[in-house]
């Protein structure tokens, strides 16, 4: 809260991103939905963060993402305890916190939120983990609702025509389990319009996160996973559209105005993995203090980087693939691939690893992308041990002067 | 310790050696780390199927690739892989599984200088037609990727053999396990786990003979009277002879498991009377389930408390390997359902390669008088 007895920074104001405002009102919308669904007679299903959202926007079904809720819960800091209360339900504290927050706020309607609203089905695409399979396995007995399950294999060094098959067929029985589900037929009319909103939204997604490439850039990485929520909740409607049109404006507005997220920015950074949610102001602060800007990560943008296996005339037809060929569902060198690809168009001059141990199939192979960055690009690289939920697995001093450390050498080298 | 034993210890002491001298019989040796890898193809391809463990405790060349919130078991075989105790390999068969698994696959792939490689991808929901249909054609893949490697194609014939002596390896294991729940006393927990153990690792035809051996002698042994504590042990790999006869000592004997280095491994016979592929697709989609595959939201619970049930015991054991996810996560649940029934359970969490720790023994001991 602002004290109204002290002017306002006029410096801090202008670099303040307008938008936010406008972003969390139509978050509060959505949840106000969400939340009074039951009264309002509003199908609700949980879907997994890289799930396909679009067929339930075409059935007017309401998409509730617990990982959405995860990430609410960790930047308000509920997390920690959240976690233990699913460690005395018999949950190990090395399972995902994600996981972990959202099984017990399941039982006791804690959170920001005070619980989510119930499921009537639930949607679990493993194209990001296994853990989701597990826990929307637990969630299914809780509730005792449906549980669709979209398998999308590994593609370790490709997309095979096996795979394929398997997953076109799937897209199929994913109709079928909603049409039973609601008892109404799936419009075949309105996925189109959904699925062309929806590229068109990842398509905006994409251009602001390119924004980031001009020097000095108008936002950061931690800016970027606050603005994600909509792309992954309301992904495929007209709002999210609207809402990232004005965010690309005011973002092209600031490259032309020389605006930046860091006042004094001179060294870019490429972040890896999930945020530190319980901890974003802190490292935001610190990198600014150093005069570095994360611009980039590798997270944020899998929301976009299946854009070219979506057929625009056949959305439905195409799905498959790109759900399926996203970033964590590839082979570690393909996404070693994919960093030094970012490297090079944000121009970085440092890579951030969070080594989170909420998220092994994220974090398993940051070793390796390690090295194959320093080796191909010979920049200097962090990796920085947390959780992106449980603040018990985060040493704050350890990490101050890790970074004060990095930033050393970063320095040292321009 | 009866003769009929000692090829069983042979092998698990020495892995390299049981690798080489099949070697010398120019079979090439794949590994595998995963009860999901089918080894009726390649045995079918004339290669030999070989589990791999984690033997060292000792982390450092894998430290370089895996945090260590990595569990011990993934930790160790990678160490072992980079440090060279594995050259004997010609190659490494990756199913699809744990998280965990999935990107030592591709970090395998990436570090490991072997001749052949193999992800066999399969599906992770077993309930579904179209699963059973892409396990087919998953399995039909690898098939393909094990012709092209030995330069010549599997016939109907060679599979139909390799079927029918897994099947028959199954069945004789199966044997030994009845009736060791029967007669607690005739095999001791840790000779059955060395026999399990070497199983995935020897000669496949010549174990069939020692299996075929051991049965007749076990079944020839004078009974011994004891009316110990009936566990089970759940879990994924329990390679810890210790807590077998630490069970034992305390009064109580394992009758049974649900690890998948145990009855998960060789439970499930291939149907024999469907064309070769279409038995192998049955017997993978159907068997006991991974916590890491989905083959409904209560087949895990199910399973356990049929397998108390059938081997009529007292008391489950869990045997949790630290940062094992899928089993992490059945467990709260699966426990529930136990204590449902009025089924005791012990939770151990460990590292693969533990030592007994006193605090172990202490558990184990109340737990077993308590029931």
């Amino acid at each position: 809260m602002n004290d109204k007895a002290t002017p306002k920074d006029p410096e801090k104001e202008k670099r303040k991103i307008k938008s936010a405002k406008k972003m969390r009102d139509i978050m509060t919308t959505y949840y106000m939905d969400a939340l009074t669904a039951r009264e309002n007679n509003k199908t609700v299903a949980w879907i997994t963060s890289g799930g396909p959202v679009e067929p339930l926007i075409a059935m007017d079904i309401i998409p509730v993402y617990p990982e959405n809720h995860g990430a609410m819960i960790g930047a308000s800091k509920m997390g920690e305890d959240l976690c233990i209360k699913a460690e005395d339900m018999g949950y190990s504290s090395d399972l995902c916190s994600y996981a972990r927050a959202d099984i017990s706020c399941a039982v006791v309607n804690g959170g920001p939120l005070g619980g989510l609203p119930k499921p009537d089905m639930l949607i679990c695409c493993n194209n990001i983990c296994g853990t989701v399979l597990k826990w929307y396995e637990i969630q299914a007995r809780h509730f005792n609702v449906p549980l669709f399950i979209l398998d999308t294999p590994v593609c370790h060094s490709g997309y095979t025509k096996e795979i394929a098959a398997y997953v076109q067929n799937q897209i199929k029985e994913y109709v079928i389990f909603l049409e039973t589900a609601t008892g109404k037929p799936f419009d075949y009319d309105r996925i189109k319009t959904v699925g062309a909103l929806a590229l068109e939204g990842q398509k905006l997604w994409q251009k602001v996160l390119k924004t980031t490439a001009q020097r000095p850039s108008p936002m950061s990485a931690f800016d970027a996973f606050f603005f994600l929520a909509l792309i992954v909740t309301l992904r495929g409607t007209q709002t999210a559209v609207d809402f990232y049109t004005q965010l690309l404006k005011e973002m092209e507005e600031r490259v032309e105005q020389g605006i930046s997220i860091v006042p004094e920015e001179q060294h870019r950074l490429l972040w890896d993995n999930l945020p530190v949610w319980y901890n974003l102001k802190w490292l935001s602060q610190k990198f600014s203090d150093h005069n570095a800007c994360p611009v980039a990560d590798t997270y944020t943008s899998a929301w976009c980087s299946a854009i070219q296996y979506i057929d625009a005339n056949d959305f439905l037809g195409s799905m498959a693939e790109a759900y399926t060929r996203i970033y964590l569902n590839i082979g570690v060198d393909q996404m070693a691939d994919q960093v030094l690809g970012m490297i090079q168009f944000y121009g970085v001059d440092g890579f951030v690893m969070h080594s989170n141990r909420s998220c092994k199939p994220y974090s398993f192979g940051q070793m390796d992308i390690m090295n194959i960055v320093r080796e191909k690009t010979g920049i200097p690289v962090l990796m920085l041990e947390a959780d992106m939920v449980d603040p018990r697995n985060f040493s704050l001093s350890q990490a101050d002067t890790r970074i004060d450390a990095f930033m050393e050498i970063i320095k040292q080298k321009r | 310790m009866i003769e009929e034993l000692t090829p069983f210890y042979t092998t698990i002491k020495d892995p390299e050696q049981t690798a080489q001298s099949i070697k010398t019989k120019g079979k090439k040796i794949l590994g595998y780390l995963c009860s999901y890898a089918p080894e009726e193809l390649i045995f079918a391809a004339g290669c030999h199927p070989m589990r791999l463990f984690s033997r060292k405790t000792e982390i450092s060349l894998a430290e370089n690739h895996l945090q260590a919130y990595c569990c011990s078991l993934v930790r160790g075989i990678l160490e072992q892989g980079l440090s060279g105790d594995l050259n004997y390999l010609d190659g490494t068969v990756f199913p699809h599984t744990c998280d965990s698994i999935q990107r030592l696959s591709d970090i395998w792939r990436l570090n490991m200088d072997q001749a052949f490689f193999a992800d066999v991808i399969m599906p992770a929901k077993l309930t579904t037609a179209s699963a059973r249909d892409y396990m087919k054609t998953v399995l039909n893949k690898f098939k393909t990727d094990l012709e092209s490697y030995i330069g010549h194609p599997i016939t109907e014939d060679d599979l139909a053999e390799s079927i029918a002596l897994f099947n028959r390896i199954r069945t004789r294991l199966d044997q030994i396990y009845t009736l060791k729940a029967e007669h607690p006393a005739v095999i001791s927990g840790k000779d059955l786990f060395c026999v399990i153990k070497a199983a995935m690792i020897m000669d496949r035809n010549l174990l069939d003979t020692c299996l075929k051996d051991l049965l007749s002698a076990l079944k020839n042994l004078p009974q011994k009277p004891g009316d110990p504590t009936r566990l089970i042990l759940s879990g994924s790999v329990c390679d810890m002879p210790d807590l077998y006869t630490l069970v034992e000592d305390a009064g109580g004997a394992v009758v049974g498991d649900d690890l998948c280095s145990g009855q998960r491994w060789f439970q499930g016979l291939i149907p024999q009377d469907l064309p070769p592929m279409d038995g192998l697709t049955a017997r993978y989609t159907d068997r006991v389930v991974c916590p890491a595959k989905h083959s409904g939201n209560f087949a895990r619970a199910k399973a356990l408390i049929d397998l108390v049930k059938a081997k009529k015991a007292q008391g489950v054991v869990f045997t949790l390997l630290k940062f094992c996810d899928p089993h992490a996560f059945d467990f709260p649940y699966l426990k529930e359902c136990l204590d449902k029934e009025g089924i005791p359970s012990l939770h151990l969490e460990m590292d693969d390669q533990q030592t007994n720790s006193g605090q172990m023994t202490t558990r184990v001991e109340t737990f077993i008088q308590m029931i």
